[in-house]
């Protein structure tokens, strides 16, 4: 009995010298808190929302910040492991004290963090997880970019309408609920145009041999592949596909966003089309000074639909807290409900009452290692 | 009927890659009784070296001889590489318990894994194409330059392995040290010579099973080796751990078995079938199908 | 009557120091929740590790699976809570509020550690036949066919995993838990029992030619091993509130190896020390997250080669105060040789 009470004691004494001591914020930031898979398979993802956020902030802290003070934003990183988003949410909520938070890109982990912040009633925005159910977690949950039941019915219209396809093949990831409630959807809405899904195969992400599933798809002969996976496994499927000698064009989502999707791919890729939240091509001039300034901060690197959204879910907070006069939470919460005719770079965004934002999509093609844009698809466009 | 066959080259292709991988970990227990849980690690090391060196002669067409080149630095590296976890990590520990043994080789395993990642990269890296892309046609299926040349040069290398160990010297000294190995120290082989030996050959078997699939798949990352080593040691289990040609069978049937499952049913349950395989191996035939029974004598 | 008092004197402490934790007691005083947050999991990790050490460590018995059994447990434990806890809530009106929340973790617990047992029969029955690297290799296979398994099944959130679960664990009783982890294995190895598992563990055929029934034996020990496991993994679940099978990978089952191999395999309070510094040093080295592992893996790698003992072999703390434990199976010297 002795032994066990001077373990406890010495575990305590040990952990009590190897943890850092809280740093709340000095007086005169704002700290905002930022998650997102910096390393891993989805990295280029968690890359881009940070800079873009960043970016953000920088150009509010410039021309004055917010209510007077400088926003800093403290980033953790999950590695690509949902199962850490649990601990680095409540690190930066418990330990480093923001008063906001953003992330995540992929709707599995913000579904992961989502309780916590609202539990500790912290505003989270999530710049671009398409997954409906994110925002039903609760009422301090919002989204600014479109959800997936649009994003399917998108694609198949486009598939449909544009590609005149009647037959196409899916290839879902069924590890990944992203992928899962696409392609429902996608296929739902498909075949209500008329259609007919000739094959249906799946994979897990991570997986790097396709070749047994593309045989298969093969055999049916698709017009079209739908692939609504994230990019290192779609530029791996494209590759295979070709040396296959599969030579229908796949189609594909918002996930296939990434500079690193032609680099995996190459010219397996071309003729290939997927939805995405915004283009580099629109002519807008929001749209033009965010990519100059993008390229001009980052390397001359474009900027993805990710840093586009996470720039917006930035610039949306910092207003929300500006209108609320305050950083406390349930007013943000309020005011980030209230958000209205917020021209962004991805469009004009308004928060309906079930927090999430209703905008256009556009469709994008791969060609020569650029995104070009095809064709915009409103909402009321998709309604049959 | 084509898609059968063709799913069988994929099939075939796969295996070739597993088996190579399998004659390692089968040649190492046969010597040592250790199964080395960081071959599969050697392998991916292999790929990453195969990677860096083709980068290096990028510029130039993709052509035979620098794929060559390619394989046999590769190989060559990793034999090194294998030489020195023999001799830094399980030669201190041979004559320990054999838990110590299998932690040692856990621990091992899991340095060079978390390591790649530090010195590589965690991030998935993508091999540039080696030889020439060309396709052929027989009987309607198609059968692409890369998996003939995986299927062609994995079959090679297990010849001469197979000719290595039945012919030469060094082969009846590894075969006399895997039957008994101090009986072999009193006929004056040096052992340590021969298990050193046995880890760089199977080393770099594994170094060109991962140059292979470079150019099969052209995605390689650092913890790649896991799921590719457990598979090609349950390959070897199924052909009779410590049984050369029971390997190579393991091997293509493990690697028939997974495409199949994946195509014809659902890759849900493409790594499942691998431990589904290796449990009923070990509860009904636990010798294998090309291997021995042998009595533990007290 | 002794050991109901220092039962009681352990479970009153425990209420006092949560109170003081949580801040329940003394308002304004608590500990800082993420300070906290690691002191739990580490007492989860205390049960993952004593629980563990009693196959491999004390039955010699090298099981990579136990990720799997922890698995189990954390999934049908949280199932129980969300999809049954309103209805228990409502057949136990009768107790107060306080108690019923405290119920319903035990039953969800129960619940887990049965499922997590069964599993540990049909796991242990056909591997325990087999010999040390065999026997890991299948382990391991049935920890990542139990991963996949329950990653497939949807009612319990699939690929996006299970999220929703009330915080149930508290310090509380996961020190509780833990308290009676150490217990029951620390009984178990002392009884007659556990010298079998001993016994088994020194060499399994003269233990079966002196009449013990080995494979039943390692199979209750196994059994028993992966019921606990249950209960860390229910209590896991209950405390953060989301689970993910990518928690359970064998990745999990190697990290509890390390923890008891790093304390030492034959001793308890080895596997307490174990699952602290593992905790302690995991947390401490956040900032250096990538060179963990690393740093991890080559300890584990040089303690085999230096001391594979671990810190403290098959001695307890407790000898250090004096009272010796009984030696486990010691060959008695033998008498000197006649002549010399």
């Amino acid at each position: 009995m002795r032994f066990r009470l001077l373990f406890a004691g010495i575990a305590a004494a040990i952990l009590a010298t190897v943890l850092a001591c809280s740093k709340a914020g000095t007086g005169n930031e704002i700290l905002v808190g930022e998650y997102g898979s910096l390393t891993g398979g989805i990295a280029t993802f968690g890359i881009s929302t940070r800079d873009g956020s960043q970016q953000a902030f920088d150009e509010i802290n410039q021309a004055g910040g917010v209510l007077g003070k400088k926003i800093r934003m403290l980033v953790e990183d999950d590695q690509s492991k949902p199962e850490e988003v649990g601990t680095i949410v409540t690190k930066l909520i418990n330990q480093r004290h923001v008063v906001a938070m953003l992330g995540h890109v992929a709707s599995s982990y913000s579904l992961a963090a989502a309780p916590i912040c609202q539990a500790n009633k912290v505003p989270m925005i999530t710049p671009s997880s398409t997954n409906p159910r994110v925002t039903q977690i609760g009422d301090y949950i919002f989204r600014v970019c479109f959800m997936d039941n649009f994003q399917g019915a998108v694609m198949a219209k486009f598939a449909a309408d544009t590609l005149k396809a009647k037959k196409v093949a899916i290839l879902v990831d069924i590890r990944n609920d992203y992928s899962v409630g696409l392609q429902a959807v996608f296929r739902e809405q498909f075949k209500r145009r008329g259609g007919t899904i000739v094959a249906e195969q799946s994979f897990s992400q991570g997986d790097s041999d396709f070749h047994a599933q593309l045989t298969q798809i093969k055999s049916t002969n698709p017009d079209a592949i739908y692939v609504p996976g994230y990019y290192t496994e779609v530029g791996t499927v494209a590759h295979q596909a070709k040396e296959l000698g599969l030579m229908a064009p796949l189609l594909g989502g918002d996930g296939w966003d990434s500079p690193k999707l032609w680099e995996i791919g190459g010219e397996a890729l071309n003729g290939c089309y997927f939805s995405n939240h915004y283009s580099t091509d629109d002519p807008s001039p929001i749209v033009q000074k965010f990519v100059q300034d993008y390229k001009k901060r980052y390397n001359n690197q474009l900027p993805d639909a990710l840093a586009a959204l996470a720039y917006d879910a930035a610039k949306i907070l910092a207003d929300a807290m500006t209108r609320a006069g305050s950083t406390d939470g349930g007013k943000v919460r309020d005011a980030i409900a209230a958000t209205k005719d917020y021209q962004g770079v991805t469009g004009t965004i308004t928060i309906g009452s079930d927090r999430n934002a209703v905008k256009p999509a556009k469709i994008l093609k791969v060609e020569n290692g650029k995104y070009l844009l095809v064709e915009t698809i409103a909402p009321e466009a998709v309604k049959l | 009927m084509t898609t059968f066959l063709q799913q069988l080259v994929n099939g075939l292709s796969l295996g070739s890659i597993y088996a190579l991988i399998a004659l390692g970990y089968t040649m190492v227990y046969g010597v040592l009784r250790l199964i080395n849980f960081a071959h599969g690690d050697v392998y991916m090391v292999g790929a990453y070296v195969g990677y860096y060196l083709s980068r290096r002669l990028q510029g130039k067409e993709p052509s035979l001889p620098n794929a060559i080149l390619v394989m046999l630095g590769a190989m060559a590296a990793c034999a090194i590489f294998g030489l020195l976890i023999e001799r830094l990590a399980y030669r201190p520990v041979r004559r320990a318990s054999r838990l110590t043994l299998l932690i040692t080789a856990i621990g091992v395993s899991l340095f060079i894994e978390n390591a790649a990642q530090l010195v590589f990269g965690p991030d998935p890296k993508f091999f540039p194409s080696l030889a020439p892309h060309a396709e052929f046609m027989v009987a309607g299926v198609r059968l692409t330059s890369e998996q003939i040349t995986v299927i062609v040069v994995s079959f090679m290398l297990m010849i001469l392995l197979r000719f290595f160990i039945q012919k030469t010297r060094t082969g009846k000294a590894m075969r006399a040290v895997s039957f008994n190995l101090d009986a072999a120290k009193l006929m004056g082989i040096s052992t340590d010579r021969i298990i050193a030996t046995t880890f760089a050959v199977g080393s770099a078997l594994a170094a060109a099973a991962g140059v292979l699939i470079g150019m099969q798949i052209p995605k390689i990352d650092p913890l790649m080796g896991i799921l590719y080593g457990l598979k090609a040691f349950v390959a070897a289990v199924l052909g009779g751990i410590g049984n050369v040609p029971g390997a190579v069978l393991g091997g293509l049937l493990i690697g028939t078995s997974e495409v199949m499952v994946v195509g014809y049913l659902s890759s849900t349950y493409r790594d499942a079938i691998a431990f589904g395989i290796l449990i009923l191996v070990l509860i009904l035939r636990p010798q294998g199908i090309l291997g021995r029974v042998t009595k533990e004598k007290v | 009557m002794k050991g109901a008092l220092w039962a009681a004197g352990f479970v009153g402490v425990l209420l006092l120091l949560n109170g003081l934790f949580t801040g329940t007691l003394v308002p304004g005083v608590a500990m800082p929740p993420y300070v906290l947050q690691v002191l739990c999991l580490a007492g989860i990790n205390v049960i993952l590790a004593v629980s563990l050490n009693l196959i491999n460590g004390f039955t010699g018995q090298f099981s990579i699976g136990h990720a799997g059994f922890m698995a189990i447990g954390a999934y049908a434990s949280a199932y129980v809570t969300v999809a049954w806890g309103d209805r228990f809530r409502a057949a136990t009106g009768f107790l107060p509020e306080f108690a019923r929340d405290g119920a319903l973790l035990l039953f969800a617990l129960a619940v887990g550690a049965l499922l997590a047992a069964v599993a540990g029969f049909f796991v242990g029955v056909p591997s325990l036949r087999l010999r040390g690297d065999y026997l890991a290799i299948v382990t391991l296979g049935f920890g990542e066919i139990i991963r996949v398994f329950i990653l497939n099944i949807d009612a319990v959130g699939g690929a996006r995993g299970y999220s929703g679960i009330p915080k149930l664990a508290n310090f509380f009783w996961i020190y509780l838990f833990a308290g009676i982890t150490v217990l029951v294995v620390s009984r178990t190895v002392n009884s007659s029992f556990g010298r079998t598992l001993i016994a088994i563990r020194e060499d399994e055929i003269a233990a079966e030619a002196m009449g013990v029934d080995t494979t039943r034996s390692k199979v209750v020990s196994f059994v028993l091993s992966s019921a606990m496991a249950g209960v860390g993994g229910g209590l896991f679940g209950h405390y953060l509130m989301y689970l993910h099978t990518n928690s359970f990978t064998f990745i999990k089952s190697i990290e509890i190896i390390i923890m008891i191999v790093i304390g030492g395999l034959g001793s308890i309070t080895g596997s307490v020390l174990g699952a602290v510094l593992y905790i302690a040093l995991t947390e401490g080295l956040r900032e250096f997250s990538q060179y963990r592992m690393v740093l991890f893996s080559l300890l584990l790698v040089i303690i085999m080669i230096v001391r594979p003992q671990g810190i403290l072999g098959h001695h307890e703390f407790r000898e250090l105060f004096g009272r010796r434990r009984r030696a486990p199976v010691d060959p008695a010297p033998l008498p000197p040789a006649p002549g010399s």
